[in-house]
């Protein structure tokens, strides 16, 4: 299991436990966070999963993939820590990992 | 406008289910127009994953969106379907008998049954969050181009990297005032010779390109005069331009599928599990759209849909008639309309 804490526009914060093997965006779905839409259902192919890593973070959850950054082309206020939570696989590592939802996947 | 045309069934939504539903339908002589608000056929096959493989279609272990699309096209040819992409269904109404089918194209249909397989709704453009984008809608800012002309003169500004802000930063050049492409990085998801020829423009002094991201509009009474922008290095400018044109792909809306006076259950048409049937007898359901008790968003789940829509279809064109359940392995019948016997 790994903490990961989403931390929705008006502030607050929704902490699920995420299983290995699974995505962040999964977990995020799975649990009826507010913000994820994941249109495609995971297929790297919508960028309405766009979350921003937090700064503490974004050494553990890696870089993007070539893939993900063309489809971050379809996201709003893309900003160095910006990810696609379909990208960012469950792991021990990431055990109480940290990401903010934007205002609005559009 | 055009004049009417007259269909047993109209399929609205060439996915891969409403493709289907053309050969259901096509077994049993029922006749079929199918509309798309896409510009080719596949749904979110084509639109959300042509290249992703699909695993759990019977009988085919591995196949690509794009793949299983032209599978099914192939499969229903021998109904000679008549599609009719680009065009948005706004209205449907009944009529004495049967249906009324309006498109924002202009087009219109009077059809017995009518199937909805329109997935997750009409794909349209994504309208990016920029605060005030309202205001400018439609006057100053602009999803699509309908007439190139109504550009010409203008200072136009166009956001986003693929290969509709490519395209149409090539075809609004000539007649543009000036061009500005904004993109957030010097990366292209567009076709090579689209960003070259961009590329040609900007070294010969005929358009700019800049990166950044859009952070607010200025101007006044839906009249932009100025796109402010943060750059990549976090420094804040002003872009001026009077016409604005995002292209950040586009997003599944429900759309008008709202407004057709069918039963709703949070965005979805609920149907019964024999029929396939809405609230409206003669206007079915099936794929994404539909709700029912265990539903699962399969495309096999709306392949059964389709061929269960298209008994009830049958007897809605046929009244009073006995359907005879036959098999395209040993029917002569169902063999001649495939065009294998």
């Amino acid at each position: 299991m790994a903490k990961i804490t989403f931390i929705l526009h008006n502030g607050t914060e929704q902490a699920v436990n995420g299983t290995p093997g699974m995505s962040v965006m999964e977990t995020a779905i799975k649990n009826m966070v507010p913000g994820i839409d994941a249109d495609c259902g995971g297929a790297c192919a919508c960028a309405t999963c766009h979350v921003y890593v937090e700064p503490e973070w974004t050494e553990k959850t890696g870089a993007r993939s070539s893939m993900e950054e063309d489809m971050l082309d379809f996201a709003f206020d893309v900003r160095p820590e910006s990810r696609l939570s379909c990208q960012i696989k469950v792991t021990d590592a990431i055990d109480g990992l940290r990401v903010k939802v934007p205002e609005k996947q559009f | 406008m055009s004049e009417t045309i007259t269909t047993d069934a109209v399929i609205i939504g060439a996915g891969p289910c409403g493709l289907f539903a053309v050969f259901e339908l096509g077994l049993l002589d029922i006749k079929a127009h199918v509309i798309d608000i896409l510009d080719r056929p596949g749904g979110q096959c084509a639109e959300l994953y042509p290249e992703k493989p699909i695993y759990d279609i019977p009988a085919l272990p591995i196949v690509t969106g794009q793949e299983l699309t032209a599978r099914l096209l192939d499969q229903s040819k021998p109904f000679h379907p008549e599609y009719h992409f680009n065009q948005m269904v706004t209205e449907l109404k009944k009529r004495d008998s049967g249906f009324e089918i309006k498109t924002d194209g202009g087009l219109v249909f009077h059809s017995k049954v009518v199937v909805v397989a329109a997935g997750g709704g009409s794909f349209q453009p994504k309208k990016p969050p920029i605060p005030g984008i309202d205001a400018y809608e439609g006057t100053s800012v602009f999803y699509s181009v309908k007439k190139i002309d109504s550009l010409s003169g203008k200072d136009v500004l166009i956001v986003g990297g693929g290969d509709s802000a490519l395209d149409w930063t090539l075809n609004l050049q000539p007649v543009a005032k000036s061009l500005t492409l904004l993109h957030r990085r010097d990366d292209f998801r567009a076709a090579p010779d689209s960003v070259r020829k961009m590329r040609e423009l900007v070294a010969g002094g005929n358009m700019q390109f800049k990166l950044g991201q859009v952070t607010g509009l200025k101007g006044e009474a839906g009249v932009l005069s100025a796109a402010t922008v943060k750059g990549n290095d976090g420094a804040i400018f002003d872009i001026a331009c009077n016409a604005m044109l995002p292209f950040f792909g586009l997003t599944m809306k429900l759309g008008p599928v709202a407004d057709w006076g069918l039963n709703l259950h949070e965005n979805l048409i609920p149907v019964d599990t024999a029929m396939f049937q809405s609230s409206e007898p003669g206007i079915f359901a099936i794929g994404d759209i539909n709700t029912y008790p265990g539903k699962l968003k399969l495309i096999l789940s709306g392949f059964h849909e389709a061929a269960l829509m298209a008994q009830q279809a049958f007897h809605i064109k046929n009244p009073g008639e006995r359907l005879l359940f036959q098999y395209t392995t040993s029917s002569s019948s169902l063999q001649k309309k495939l065009g294998v016997a």
